[in-house]
């Protein structure tokens, strides 16, 4: 993975001493709270329902051992021994008190991490595939892009007051498993006809009130004008975006009012009058990142097959986790495994600071020290033997992270919601659980299905892309449940609709059992919910639904 | 009171002329961007520097054949949030090649300081915080950057690319 050289140490260390002292500043009184608010979410400090949260940048996702180890201290030390993995890759304290923030972002210096720009109207974290690099369908790596964009974007002194978030994410494979299209700029990594690496660029996706997905705006961008198409991009943002309504500034309703072609045509005249010799991404420098990223030295012995099926067929178990949680890899003998971090009843997304060890033990040992964190909440071990998937198996789930659900039922996103966060207006970690329990002795026979959800209309649980979603609503002083059909992430995103009238919490988990035997009866071979959806429509699920009882 | 780009506190020379303030025949003035669309004749036939004060709201490109009669253009910040200024100013000095001073004026505060030095803005128009405070330092908190910007400082790319 990416090392941090002499700058970059230099640059965080300069960023702890910077924090540290509008800490100091802040508990002076030299500092109103509204001053620091905008300083302290700079560097991913909320504050929130009842204690200050912290929100750590994990950039496209990668992780080393010596990281998550210094995170499992981290969390014991500061926090409450466990974190939680949010839909951009990042990990959030929820127990942190504004002293400790500087030693703990100093901590973090000293393993190569920060938590800059996880907050703000401002770029963060970029995201990408969590198979990068291992993946068969992969036109190449595309973490190197995703680290020269990491670097460009931190604290850009141009785009760091823009009017609202700003949200990247690459995709360089056939399967698009970085939601791209929801971002406020997506790249899709494309090969032209002179064999020349470029980017398809996106703009304009994005959830919360009004969700849109991105549209093309320019199909084929050199990979060496990266830089500078983005930073045109930005910059008509910066100019235009809307500034006066926080529910209208994202890039999206700027795309929408201008119309996807102006947008496009604006940009491109500031492009070709921007100075792009100036920022343009030499072939060199790209090698020199990617360098950071080659592949690991495989042990290419042949691996004992037989004895994996043996294990397999003896054990229904691992067989159901072979099946959902382990993938393909790109090196004969090896697999990419998925941590599932969706145990049925517990929070999805959340990782105590004892799995989290085990999870750097097993990195070490079967990984070459190597783990991601996937945007749908669990994480990744890139690098697996098959000869030790039933080793690793047996290990993750003596801790409890042995759960075979990867992108089942029961696999569910879901923010933090009413539990935690100030924005939410409805619980979501209690009902994700209620209706894990309640759908898990079916999520066999219902096989690929996604859950979605969230607790206010920010959309942090993606419940738009949900094949169905949930959104929680307070209705005068009650918490229902709004629900969507229909919602599919990847190249055939599309946003799910309103089903009807929200319901009351505790009928969510039988309602959402209804909606499946819906589909189960009238799924064809082979399709998916969102496929089914659209071939029959709402009307089935609508008169199951809210039929009279 | 002015803080300027090399850390030392000035005095702020210029009178910035209201909209209904008769133009003086002499002496360093700026002018609304509105004023400069009335006046313009009257305002060329002055012998003395004329500054501009800029909306955040107006391309720069608006003002690309004028830009030699600016010695002063004063960008705001109607809050620290709202981030126009940012790209004005990189423009006026990068697209158009504006060498005058570029001033920040409005809700400028100490940690968004070396930004704008970054994209071109040479003195910022501060309160008495600024010497209690010693904001000054905040020009020096990073002396290593990630991106190309208009003080054409050394960034990664370059720095890594020729050691």
């Amino acid at each position: 993975m990416y090392r941090y050289d002499d700058f970059d140490h230099r640059f965080v260390d300069e960023r702890v001493a910077q924090y540290r002292d509008q800490v100091r500043r802040r508990l002076a009184g030299q500092l109103s709270e509204e001053e620091f608010r905008p300083l302290r979410l700079m560097n991913g400090l909320y504050l929130q329902l009842h204690a200050y949260m912290l929100r750590i940048a994990i950039p496209y996702g990668m992780l080393n051992s010596t990281k998550l180890r210094t995170l499992a201290h981290i969390m014991r030390k500061y926090d409450r021994g466990y974190g939680h993995f949010t839909t951009r890759t990042n990990l959030q304290l929820h127990w942190i008190r504004l002293e400790d923030t500087p030693d703990i972002l100093a901590e973090l210096a000293s393993v190569e991490m920060h938590a800059i720009q996880t907050s703000g109207n401002s770029f963060r974290n970029t995201t990408t595939d969590p198979f990068a690099g291992v993946a068969a369908d992969e036109l190449e790596d595309p973490r190197p892009y995703a680290e020269i964009i990491r670097q460009w974007a931190t604290l850009h002194p141009e785009f760091s007051f823009l009017p609202r978030k700003f949200k990247i994410a690459i995709c360089a494979s056939k399967e698009d498993r970085a939601a791209v299209k929801m971002h406020d700029l997506g790249l899709y990594l494309h090969k032209n006809e002179a064999g020349e690496l470029g980017f398809e660029v996106v703009v304009g996706g994005g959830l919360g009130r009004t969700p849109y997905l991105a549209q093309t705006v320019k199909a084929f961008v050199p990979r060496r004008d990266i830089l500078s198409y983005i930073e045109a991009c930005l910059r008509v943002y910066n100019r235009y975006g809307r500034r006066d309504n926080l529910w209208k500034a994202r890039i999206k309703i700027l795309m929408q009012s201008l119309g996807a072609q102006k947008y496009a045509e604006e940009v491109e005249q500031e492009w070709l009058a921007s100075d792009r010799a100036a920022i343009a991404v030499p072939e060199t420098y790209i090698a020199e990142i990617a360098a950071a990223f080659a592949p690991p030295d495989y042990d290419r012995s042949p691996v004992d097959e037989a004895a994996l099926e043996r294990a397999i067929a003896g054990n229904p178990a691992f067989a159901r986790w072979m099946k959902h949680n382990v993938h393909a890899h790109k090196v004969p003998g090896h697999a990419v495994v998925t941590i599932s971090l969706k145990e049925v009843g517990k929070t999805g997304g959340d990782i105590s600071a004892a799995q989290m060890e085990t999870v750097a033990d097993l990195a070490d040992a079967l990984s070459f020290g190597e783990a991601r964190v996937a945007y749908e909440q669990n994480m990744v071990l890139p690098h697996v033997r098959r000869d030790r998937l039933f080793e690793l198996w047996q290990r993750l789930d003596a801790m409890g992270l042995g759960s075979s659900n990867k992108d089942l039922v029961t696999d569910i996103i879901c923010c933090p919601g009413l539990d935690y966060c100030g924005l939410a207006t409805a619980r979501s970690i209690p009902v994700a659980q209620a209706i894990a329990k309640h759908m898990a002795a079916k999520e066999d026979a219902i096989g690929t299905f996604n859950i979605k959800m969230s607790g206010c209309i920010n959309a942090c649980g993606h419940h738009h892309l949900g094949h169905i979603g949930i959104l929680g609503v307070d209705k005068n002083g009650e918490e229902v449940y709004q629900i969507t059909l229909g919602g599919d992430a990847g190249h055939n995103a599309a946003i799910g609709t309103i089903i009807g009238p929200a319901v009351k919490r505790d009928d969510v988990p039988a309602a959402i059992d209804t909606l499946i035997e819906v589909y189960l009866r009238l799924r064809q071979e082979g399709e998916r919910f969102p496929e089914t959806y659209r071939r029959v429509g709402q009307a089935p699920f609508k008169e199951a639904l809210y039929a009279p009882r | 009171m002015l803080l300027v780009e090399d850390g030392a506190l000035a005095v702020d020379d210029w009178h910035h002329l209201a909209d209904d303030e008769p133009v003086p025949a002499s002496g360093l003035v700026t002018v609304s961007f509105a004023r400069w669309q009335l006046d313009e004749g009257t305002l060329r036939a002055r012998g003395d520097k004329l500054g501009l004060r800029l909306p955040n709201t107006i391309e720069p490109k608006e003002l690309a054949g004028d830009l030699d009669r600016f010695a002063l253009i004063v960008l705001d910040f109607p809050k620290f949030t709202d981030g126009r200024a940012y790209s004005q100013a990189r423009l006026l000095r990068t697209r158009f090649r504006y060498e005058g001073e570029l001033r920040a004026d409005g809700n400028v505060l100490r940690d968004q300081l070396l930004f704008m030095r970054r994209c071109g803005f040479n003195s910022f128009v501060v309160g008495e915080r600024a010497i209690k405070e010693n904001w000054a330092k905040a020009f020096g908190e990073f002396d290593v950057f990630y991106q190309s910007a208009t003080d054409n400082r050394p960034w990664v790319m370059r720095q890594r690319l020729s050691p």
